[in-house]
């Protein structure tokens, strides 16, 4: 049975849950699918999840293979394809908790890089899981800087072989997925020499361990590197290579190769790469940060709404935590963060989209504008998420960091997120370079791409708003962010120009700015967040009140930005002082409107119980039941601890009584 | 420390810095002698061969469990042995065997004899106090139930006292109320002392403290009536088995509640205790503990991401050029720097409020508590502030650590899940500032009719003098000199005037509208924490500022200078709204604090190095293979992955299991 507590939240809900989730998918038709693949995968007791907080390093990665294994079965069984509509269901479904990601990134760059005749041969292999494959980028002493890589792979015209070596400790390859203890085969990043010159990085196919019984192969030197925050699922390996010889025809070839005598021929264009980055940068936004963004508010406000603390009036029964305030205040700015970045990803998805048909035409215009928007937003996404899991983490009092709540999960992997695909700092100073870029081109009247177009048409002027009301109108608070961003962008712009201009070399200047430029990157992704979100919203039609509670959401999202930096917004008086009060009076109303619609905005994120493993958050409410019978569940309380007997009882009872 | 092995970046580092670390470690630690002695004792527990053992990251819980249960015994016999009495060196003895961990028998040291000797009767101090001594009785205190923590009388528990049979019959009525979270509960102790509302003669009397046995002495099975295990894993705490205790119609003797203060008769009368206002005296004494602990936590972070950013090389500054350190990015200066800043300050504060703790301890046993409402609400507004900003800084930099300060080996992830429950025990921080606001509030209401208030509210007092004119308190120009650490603070000073007065404001507006008191200071609380933020931050840079003054040596000042100077200006750049809406800054000021926090980003950068080695972490208590004082970071990781457990066999058994077995069907 539901906790009454919740129950009545689902009784006055403004809207309806199940119109708001379809809408969310997009269609009825996608809905039914996702519970469809959802409900198979939960069915299938091989893929419970129910040990998983009990589980040893060791467990949870030999758990993951076997998922691993179990979903080729599974996919069989049920008729599903990797080209299906159902496929990107799937990873939501198991959450996460699989192994082989690695050996569809290998499969992907063999595709991309790789010549037709290299694609024909590995290709089948590897999606018959002949082989397992990884990809070996990051090292030791380096990451996000590709260039530094030291990996060498030399090429012996003699043998028409490449030697590639791991000529020092940092240039040991460390961090790869699956690479540990899974893989066979790895596409390993290097430099490549040929008649002593360097050519820089280039891609090779290098098997690591036998086909027959996955021994390591000559030469290789390859393990897991050790426990992390998390992803103890996957086997994140170490590999050292010493002289360890590939045939001429492993180098992945589609746009270099390097001819029998040694003759190094580049062919069509290395701007795709990038493309390559961008459409990683794009997936991985809705899976590895927003859905865990809209678990966790799943997880902390159902619990907020069952969790009653103190009372607000004598005499009454105690409040729900989540009539407090304080509560609302952390937790329905992330409910709205989650919102807004569902449909930035949904506007990212359709840029890429249109890029990718130019692409296909050839046309590589779209590219720099598609390359800064997902890094600026890959970085943004992610950093919010992160912090808003956190947030959920801690409004959940002490109960928040048992593993139990599924808040200390979700946490420790989606942390991960701002690290790898690119370090979040970087990412954000390469969006400021194109924005730099383009401010300085519009400023000399040349054309700059349309997300991008606002920095040509520089209104004057201050904010208008009258009264706390005028900031719920969404051309208002619009403005606003276009205003900062603007300025944030144009003032780096010119503090560059006379760094420059006095005589600092550019690329001391460049680093001089760099704080500002990451907060200007920001600003912009913040700004086209919010227009985005408001546009969305004015563009619904669905009834059901979906439209009014979007636009609370959306005007949430946009007035808790400017009350946590007011700062940006009052600096040169666009937003005066007494406007700044308007934000906060406009803003903390909002929060008490949006806690009437908190449980049932979660519920239409459909989330089922399993997929949330957590004693907290279920959909019944029934929350210190759950939590007590999962704690027995311990094997720290199924067996007794050896501690005592062994070194408690013969140390204290025996020397202590001599003292 | 062989010197000669040390990396050479971290070599130059150290050879560059413009002050002796030692000076400054003495000023950390309260002296060269407290240095000298803390070294003896780190000694004594690192040269001892019992405390060794396997790297944790590499055990299980239940295998660390075990190892810590196992170093607690032997500590507490080796304490004994030493003559280790002194708290400060206690403490130190139990961080240096636990590494900054916390351990089983820390609620037995902590609280269950603290409580005894506070609150137990002589009768009962012979009857507990030495089997607890001897650990014969171990013992938890359980007091948060699953249902209710900061809140504590919503506590469920029940102790009903029956005269015929002289004995208090306990029970958990609810799942709610079973106890939960008690450090120690679950696998370690035999006794607990429990919280429970007092039911006698039909009456409630509010929680009262009782010894209550849990598991028999001898076997430690649990007890009839006693449902007790773990609750199973954490977000860290690992070595720690909290707990879950169930009583059902549970019996203890009447001598089992704890009666120094209130007592029930035989007859079961009940005797009321006389103040209560003592127990403000534990609780600012273990917050004053939270407040150096996120001092402590935050350095250790640092050293480790600023040592590591000192031996990493990536990039390309200068065209052509080697790679260069990490440091050298501005933005990893601003990442990093300004939590060093910070670090030092909460040292600084914490040092404060133990001394004054330990000074009004005096007055308070001489019957003065005059001061004690100020320092338990000034600590519970710093727990939470120093709190929040350390847990924050932790994970700034493991982040500033990239893709390595995610494995376990960096040291960080144990640092983080370790200090992180503070911004929730010993008072949940949210909870904390608002305690703080209504102190604040209450300050100012006494201003407001007249009255003055002293210590660090007094600013309020200029109030009173704004009052004639028609604007708000802050829009009086303070002229704030960016570059003089003492003008700095009277701009926090105006800065936590205003939002304190606004708060206290939009309270008396919300009041005015018929509001229940309750509801208005509800729909109030977010101005509130604000001002708490505010208050307690003026506290802290003034407390930095004023610790200025006291240091001799002119290396070391100029060094704490240039710290103190960005802690205030950072602060300032981060809260650039508040500064500016009160009218305290003007937009070209703000502009100038931005340029001016960089430019003390270059500076700090040459002393970097030696900032963090001042903090003086042994390598063992750092823990860290990306912070160790040599900076051999790489080859270390290596030797480090090696022993991980997936590595223990060359093919690991899921090959044969499962991936063998699919390859020959498809």
């Amino acid at each position: 049975s539901v906790n009454p507590d919740l129950a009545i939240e689902r009784q006055t809900a403004s809207f309806s849950v199940e119109k708001l989730t379809t809408w969310l998918d997009g269609g009825v038709e996608q809905t039914r699918l996702r519970r469809a693949v959802v409900e198979a995968i939960e069915r299938d007791p091989v893929f419970s999840r129910e040990n998983q907080y009990f589980q040893s390093q060791n467990e949870r990665y030999e758990a993951a293979v076997r998922n691993a294994v179990h979903l080729q079965k599974k996919m069989n069984e049920m008729g599903w394809s990797e080209n299906g509509p159902e496929f990107k269901y799937i990873y939501r479904a198991v959450a996460g908790e699989i192994a082989f990601l690695l050996h569809r990134v290998f499969m992907r760059s063999v595709s991309m890089l790789g010549s037709d005749e290299q694609v024909a041969k590995w290709i089948p292999l590897a999606s018959q899981y002949q082989l397992i494959g990884s990809y070996a980028q990051t090292e030791l002493g380096h990451g996000t800087y590709l260039q530094g890589l030291e990996t060498t792979a030399v090429f012996d015209v003699t043998t028409q072989e490449f030697i590639l070596n791991t000529p020092k400790i940092s240039a040991m390859k460390w961090w790869p997925g699956d690479m540990g203890r899974s893989a066979t085969h790895t596409v390993v990043f290097a430099q490549l020499y040929v008649h002593g010159k360097s050519y820089g990085i280039h891609p090779f196919i290098v098997q690591i361990r036998s086909l027959q019984d996955h021994s390591l192969c000559p030469g290789i030197t390859a393990g897991d590197i050790g426990p992390k925050m998390n992803f103890e699922h996957i086997d994140n390996g170490y590999l050292m290579l010493q002289n360890v010889r590939v045939p001429r025809e492993n180098m992945l070839n589609k746009f270099c190769e390097v001819q029998p005598d040694g003759t190094y021929v580049r062919r069509g264009s290395q701007k795709i790469n990038y493309f390559t980055m961008t459409s990683v940068r794009i997936s991985l936004i809705s899976g590895e940060a927003i859905l865990p963004l809209m678990k966790a508010c799943t997880i902390a406000i159902r619990y907020s709404a069952v969790r009653r603390q103190s009372k607000l009036k004598p005499g009454e029964q105690e409040a729900k935590i989540l009539d407090y305030q304080t509560q609302q205040e952390k937790l329905l700015p992330q409910l709205a963060t989650a919102y807004a970045f569902h449909f930035i990803d949904d506007y990212l998805q359709e840029l890429f989209d249109r890029g990718y048909r130019e692409i296909q035409r050839k046309n590589f215009d779209t590219l720099p504008e598609l390359h800064a928007l997902s890094s600026g937003f890959k970085a943004v996404v992610t950093q919010f998420c992160t912090s808003g899991v956190e947030i959920c983490l801690r409004a959940c009092g002490g109960h928040g960091y048992s593993l139990l709540s599924g808040l200390p999960s979700l946490y420790t992997k989606i942390i991960a997120s701002c690290i790898y695909e690119g370090e979040n700092t970087i990412l954000l100073l390469q969006t400021a370079r194109f924005l730099i870029k383009c401010f300085m081109a519009s400023s000399t009247g040349q054309p700059i791409p349309p997300s991008v177009a606002y920095l040509a048409a520089v209104k004057p002027g201050n904010c208008p708003a009258k009264n706390k009301l005028d900031f719920l109108h969404p051309d208002i608070y619009t403005e606003a962010y276009q205003h900062v961003a603007v300025r944030l962008i144009s003032s780096t712009a010119a503090k560059l120009q006379d760094l420059i201009q006095s005589g600092v070399k550019k690329h001391d200047a460049w680093n001089q700015c760099t704080v500002q430029l990451v907060q200007a990157a920001k600003a912009h992704c913040h700004y086209i967040t919010v227009k985005n979100f408001a546009e969305i919203v004015g563009k619904i039609e669905t009834k059901a009140g979906i439209q009014k509670i979007m636009k609370h959401l959306c005007d949430l999202f946009a007035l808790y930005g400017i009350f946590s930096n007011t700062g940006v917004f009052l600096h040169d008086g666009y937003i005066s002082g007494a406007q700044m009060d308007m934000v906060t009076a406009s803003y903390l109303d909002l929060l008490a409107i949006i806690r009437k619609d908190a449980v049932p905005l979660v519920d239409a994120f459909d989330f089922t119980d399993k997929s949330l493993n957590s004693a907290l958050g279920c959909y019944d409410g029934q929350v210190y039941q759950r939590l007590y019978e999962w704690a027995q569940k311990s094997p720290t309380n199924k067996q007794m601890s050896p501690a005592y007997g062994k070194y408690l009882k013969p140390l204290l009872h025996n020397r202590l009584s001599k003292l | 420390r062989k010197i000669t092995m040390m990396n050479a970046d971290l070599r130059r580092e150290r050879a560059a810095a413009t002050f002796q670390t030692e000076l400054l470690t003495h000023i950390l630690d309260g002296g060269a002698e407290r240095t000298r002695r803390r070294k003896e004792i780190e000694a004594l527990v690192l040269n001892d061969p019992d405390f060794q053992h396997e790297d944790l990251n590499f055990l299980s819980r239940s295998q660390r469990y075990e190892q810590a249960i196992r170093k607690s015994a032997l500590m507490v016999m080796k304490l004994r042995e030493y003559g280790i009495a002194d708290p400060e060196e206690i403490y130190w003895f139990k961080s240096f065997v636990h590494r900054g961990r916390p351990e089983p028998l820390d609620l037995h040291l902590g609280m269950f004899l603290p409580t005894l000797l506070t609150q137990a009767t002589p009768e009962q101090q012979d009857r507990f106090f030495m089997p607890a001594w001897n650990l014969e009785i171990i013992g938890t205190y359980a007091q948060t139930e699953m249902g209710h923590g900061t809140h504590l009388r919503g506590l469920e528990t029940t102790a009903t006292y029956d005269p015929a049979t002289q004995e208090f019959i306990l029970n958990s009525p609810t799942v709610t109320s079973i106890k939960w979270w008690p450090g120690g509960l679950g696998k370690t102790s035999n006794h607990a002392i429990v919280l429970a509302q007092l039911y006698t003669q039909g009456q409630c009397k509010g929680l009262h403290a009782f010894i209550v046995p849990i598991r028999q002495l001898g076997t430690h099975e649990p007890l009839p009536g006693i449902t007790v295990g773990d609750i199973g894993p954490k977000f860290g705490y690992d070595e720690m088995d909290n707990g879950y205790l169930k009583m059902d119609n549970f019996r203890i003797p009447r001598e089992n509640m704890l009666m120094k203060y209130a007592q029930v008769e035989p007859d079961g009368t009940y005797v009321k205790p006389l103040s209560d206002k003592l127990t403000y005296g534990t609780m600012v004494f273990i917050r004053s503990l939270i407040v150096g602990d996120s001092a402590r936590s935050l350095s250790r972070a640092c050293t480790i991401a600023i040592r590591y950013s000192a031996v990493r090389h990536q990039s390309e500054l200068k065209p052509g050029e080697p790679e260069p350190q990490i440091l050298d990015y501005q933005t990893q200066q601003y990442k990093l720097f300004p939590l060093l800043a910070t670090a030092y300050a909460f040292h600084f504060v914490g040092a404060y409020i133990k001394d004054t703790y330990r000074r009004i301890s005096g007055d308070i046993n001489d019957g003065d508590l005059s001061e004690l409402p100020e320092l338990h609400a000034l600590t519970a507004g710093l727990k939470a502030f120093t709190s929040w900003t350390a847990n924050a800084g932790i994970e700034e930099c493991r982040m500033a650590c990239g893709g390595h300060g995610y494995s376990r080996c960096s040291g960080i992830p144990d640092i983080y899940v370790t200090f992180t429950p503070s911004c929730t025990y010993e008072g949940e921080n949210t909870v904390m500032m608002l305690q703080t606001a209504r102190f604040l509030v209450k300050s100012y209401t006494q201003v407001s009719s007249g009255q003055r208030v002293t210590g660090m509210v007094s600013y309020l007092n200029d109030l009173s003098r704004q009052r004639i004119q028609p604007q708000h308190v802050a829009a009086r120009t303070v002229t704030v000199r960016i570059n003089d650490p003492v003008s700095l603070v009277e701009a926090y000073k105006a800065r936590a005037a205003r939002l304190v007065e606004a708060a206290a404001k939009n309270l008396q507006a919300e009041l005015n509208h018929r509001k229940s008191k309750e509801d208005a200071w509800n729909r109030t609380s977010v101005d509130l924490v604000r001002a708490s933020e505010a208050h307690c931050h003026y506290v802290i840079v003034k407390l930095f500022t004023a610790k200025l003054a006291e240091i001799s040596n002119a290396a070391v000042r100029a060094v704490l200078t240039e710290l103190c100077l960005l802690y205030a200006l950072y602060g300032i750049s981060r809260n650039t709204g508040d500064f500016l809406q009160a009218g305290i800054l003007t937009d070209a000021q703000i502009t100038q604090v931005n340029q001016r926090v960089k430019e003390l980003l270059a500076i700090i950068r040459h002393n970097a190095v030696a900032l963090v080695d001042s903090f003086d972490f042994h390598d063992v208590h750092l823990g860290s293979v990306l912070g160790r004082y040599d900076g051999n970071v790489y080859e270390n990781m290596f030797e480090w992955a090696k022993k991980s457990p997936l590595n223990k066999t060359e093919v690991h058994e899921s090959f044969h299991k499962h991936l063998k077995p699919m390859q020959a069907k498809l």
